[in-house]
């Protein structure tokens, strides 16, 4: 066994960290994060060049990297700053378009900007009961229904939807110009789209599809998890920080010890949920995967809220404002158990492993 | 004992009914029920519409023109009015002031100050926290300087509710610098129109505008607002502080969510099938309705017991603790059962008029989020658990 990253990987990792640190201070998130377009198309290709993009798809695919650690390493830099950029949906784009064998240069160097339509109102998080309908005619295809909650849709070139074409789920590739769009910031921030599709002209990707949307479902909850890491710590210090610097009765509230017990649980729920991060990286790929990162999805939606929520409380009324950056990063952590499956949807899945 | 209303209650309770029924305008039940941020001017419609029924001061004893209800017909009032999606009265002027002058005021300050109060011509707001004082507040810094019939009052308050809609403020002000920080704390009351204040807007977390700033420099006020004597406003800080601890428990309030969090539970679908037949959501659900269910009861127990003693004592604490607590957690659930939808920020789809979640959550996010003031506010729950330390467990 060995804990450390690949040279490669800490290199990127670093590279990362020092831009976003640069780049993303909080009022310049704040700004980017809620006001249109809810990201900031020039930062997008910076980081693209930077290589990012790349870095989150398997080199058979022209990309650099794609494994479970790639995808951890690059989302919890991310997660640290609460840097909108879409990425999610171009790391799930690449597992879908992967599995299709398609193309990814234009996703690699950031030039088209994909996003993944998959829940639905009546179907947030279970891919079984999608209602959305792709019909044939004449060689070409055509897609009914709604998606709700399109990550990074807002700004998207290109959606790759999830629909039912003969009662099978397929992936099928629709241009944003194409389609109604209807763009959205997001409470934590950031950019989603809510897709209506009223014979949307569309192109097939895959059919009998569930296996690619299974892997691109892992991925992108793994990237979840990575995410909340990275803002779990960062919440972390600025607490820690807090709690040695804010007087109130004559000492620093640090010294009361029911603050201090509180705190050593988040450390530790910290600690746990970077373990299932690299179990679940580890995992990516594999047989077990989707159980695996279920459950880390599971305790990582448990460990994130609780987070989020002793860390406003444990500071008193200054998280509770919009300028300290405690209430974004809090607000992050809550928002993330909404997508891609919850802490109770995850747990249904980890109990479903059990029946014989 | 016992826990049924007796005919007197239950005709009280029809009578209440009767009149939200026929006054409360849709208007703003539907703002209450959206959960979006509500205007001064509704507050004060609905104030106002109270305050011409006699039903605006709820805790007021009949001498100062309150209605004089017993701990039962309050709780009656506090679930019928949070049924019919009521906002909650601003409770600065009614619920803290009031008794307070009642209690410490001269007989001027009772002709001036209650009768305004009653009629909902004064807004007031609460000047106690500081930047440096929030749990500690007795290390407050704003001071007082006597200057012939006036007191000249220079510093900050901070974290002034629903201050932008309020003419006047009750402050806690240092009249003495010497000795312990508890003995040199005066009440004083302050009209904010008088040169020197200057008011600045707090964003909160979910980006709504309900706290303040209120900076004062060289605020002349004159003497006769003190209220009660000069160097003794700890005493009164602390009564305030228990009486805004009564209503705290906000049963009525987390009755109504929980109805809705309901509703919306059977609305909305998992797996092919209503969100509230999941196992995992019911059970959340019926573990904070049992908490709940054994609330109401702790509330009205405790109530009575304020009752009998004459004052709220230090149990009141728990209504605050607990209370929050399922009220939290009510709201925890209502975003949870959105699952993505609950992600936009409040109004803020780009194009028209789509709609993306089931009526009335549009806000449930902003509002779960807004929600974790309320452990914070009136005393930490931490600070809840010191005073029950201090006053129950003789340790
Ligand atoms: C939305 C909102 C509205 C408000 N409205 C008003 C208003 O209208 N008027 C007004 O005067 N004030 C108002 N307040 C202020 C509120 O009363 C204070 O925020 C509260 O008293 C806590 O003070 P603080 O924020 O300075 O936190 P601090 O006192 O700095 O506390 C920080 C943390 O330390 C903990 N702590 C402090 N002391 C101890 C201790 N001895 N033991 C254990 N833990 C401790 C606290 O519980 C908290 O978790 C409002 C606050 C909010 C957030």
């Amino acid at each position: 066994m060995n804990f450390d990253l690949t040279e490669d990987r800490q290199m990127l990792a670093d590279t990362l960290r020092r831009y976003l640190a640069e780049q993303y201070d909080i009022e310049t998130r704040n700004k980017l994060a809620y006001d249109a377009p809810f990201h900031s198309a020039e930062k997008w290709s910076e980081m693209a060049e930077l290589g990012i993009a790349g870095a989150l798809v398997t080199e058979e695919n022209g990309g650099f990297g794609g494994q479970g650690f790639d995808i951890s390493v690059v989302f919890e830099a991310l997660g640290r700053t609460l840097c909108p950029e879409p990425f999610l949906g171009a790391l799930m784009a690449s597992r879908l378009l992967g599995a299709a064998g398609a193309d990814q240069e234009s996703l690699v160097d950031g030039s088209v900007r994909y996003a993944v339509g998959i829940s639905e109102i009546d179907a947030p998080y279970d891919v079984a009961f999608t209602e959305t309908t792709a019909t044939a005619t004449d060689g070409t295809y055509v897609l009914n229904g709604r998606k709700s909650a399109v990550y990074g849709g807002q700004v998207a070139d290109v959606i790759l939807v999830v629909a039912k074409l003969d009662g099978k789920l397929g992936v099928f590739s629709v241009k944003a110009a194409d389609a109604n769009v209807v763009g959205y910031a997001m409470i934590d921030g950031a950019g989603a789209a809510e897709l209506v599709l009223d014979n949307t002209p569309a192109e097939l990707v895959l059919t009998g599809a569930d296996a690619a949307i299974q892997d691109a479902l892992n991925a992108g909850r793994l990237a979840l998890c990575a995410e909340a890491v990275g803002a779990m710590e960062a919440t972390y210090e600025i607490l820690l920080d807090y709690l040695k610097t804010r007087k109130q009765f004559g000492v620093a509230i640090g010294k009361f010890q029911v603050l201090q017990h509180r705190t050593v649980d988040l450390l530790t729920e910290i600690e746990q949920s970077r373990s299932m991060v690299v179990g679940a990286a580890a995992a990516l790929g594999d047989d077990d995967a989707a159980l695996k990162i279920a459950m880390a999805k599971n305790l990582i939606g448990r460990a994130a809220r609780q987070v989020a929520e002793e860390a406003i409380q444990m500071h008193g009324g200054i998280a509770m404002t919009w300028e300290y950056a405690v209430s974004h990063l809090a607000k992050r952590l809550i928002m993330l158990d909404h997508q891609l499956g919850d802490t109770d949807h995850c747990l249904t899945e980890v109990m479903n492993s059990y029946a014989a | 004992m016992d826990l049924t209303y007796s005919d007197a209650e239950l005709a009280f309770q029809q009578e209440v009914r009767d009149f939200f029924e026929a006054n409360l305008p849709m208007h703003i039940s539907d703002a209450v029920r959206s959960g979006a941020e509500m205007t001064g001017e509704l507050y004060q419609e609905y104030h106002r519409i109270l305050s011409a029924k006699g039903w605006l001061a709820t805790t007021w004893p009949k001498e100062y023109g309150g209605p004089g209800w017993t701990p039962v017909e309050r709780h009656i009032f506090d679930v019928e009015s949070s049924r019919y999606n009521a906002p909650r009265i601003v409770p600065f002027g009614l619920a803290m002031l009031g008794p307070v002058i009642q209690k410490f005021g001269n007989d001027r300050q009772k002709a001036e100050v209650l009768p305004r109060i009653l009629s909902a011509e004064d807004w007031w707001c609460q000047g106690y926290s500081e930047p440096g004082a929030g749990s500690d507040l007795a290390s407050l810094k704003t001071r007082a300087d006597r200057d012939g019939d006036h007191y000249v009052v220079n510093g900050q308050k901070t974290w002034t509710t629903l201050g932008q809609y309020a003419n006047k403020i009750f402050c806690l002000v240092r009249t003495k610098f010497d000795g312990k920080p508890q003995e040199g704390i005066s009440f004083l009351l302050i009209d904010l129109d008088t040169p020197g204040i200057e008011m600045r807007p707090i964003r909160l977390i979910e980006g709504g505008h309900e706290v303040n700033e209120v900076f004062f420099t060289d605020v002349r006020v004159p003497v006769e607002n003190l209220v009660g004597e000069e160097n003794l406003g700890w005493t009164i800080a602390k009564f305030l502080l228990t009486h805004e601890r009564t209503g705290i428990a906000g049963v009525g309030i987390s009755m109504q969510a929980l109805e809705e969090l309901k509703a919306l539970g059977r609305s909305v679908k998992r797996n092919g099938k209503p969100l509230i037949e999941d196992p995992l959501f019911a059970a959340r659900v019926a573990r904070v309705e049992i908490d709940l269910e054994a609330m109401k009861i702790t509330n009205l127990r405790m109530l009575f017991q304020a009752q009998k003693q004459g004052h709220p004592g230090p149990e009141t604490s728990i209504l605050k603790i607990k209370g929050t607590q399922i009220n939290q957690e009510i709201r925890d659930l209502a975003r949870r059962a959105l699952g993505p939808v609950a992600a936009p920020f409040p109004g803020h789809v780009t194009d028209g008029n789509l709609v993306l979640s089931p009526p009335d959550s549009q806000n449930n996010a902003a509002r779960y989020f807004n929600n974790r003031k309320t452990s914070i506010f009136g005393g930490s729950n931490e600070i809840q658990r010191n005073i029950l330390t201090k006053t129950m467990l003789e340790l």
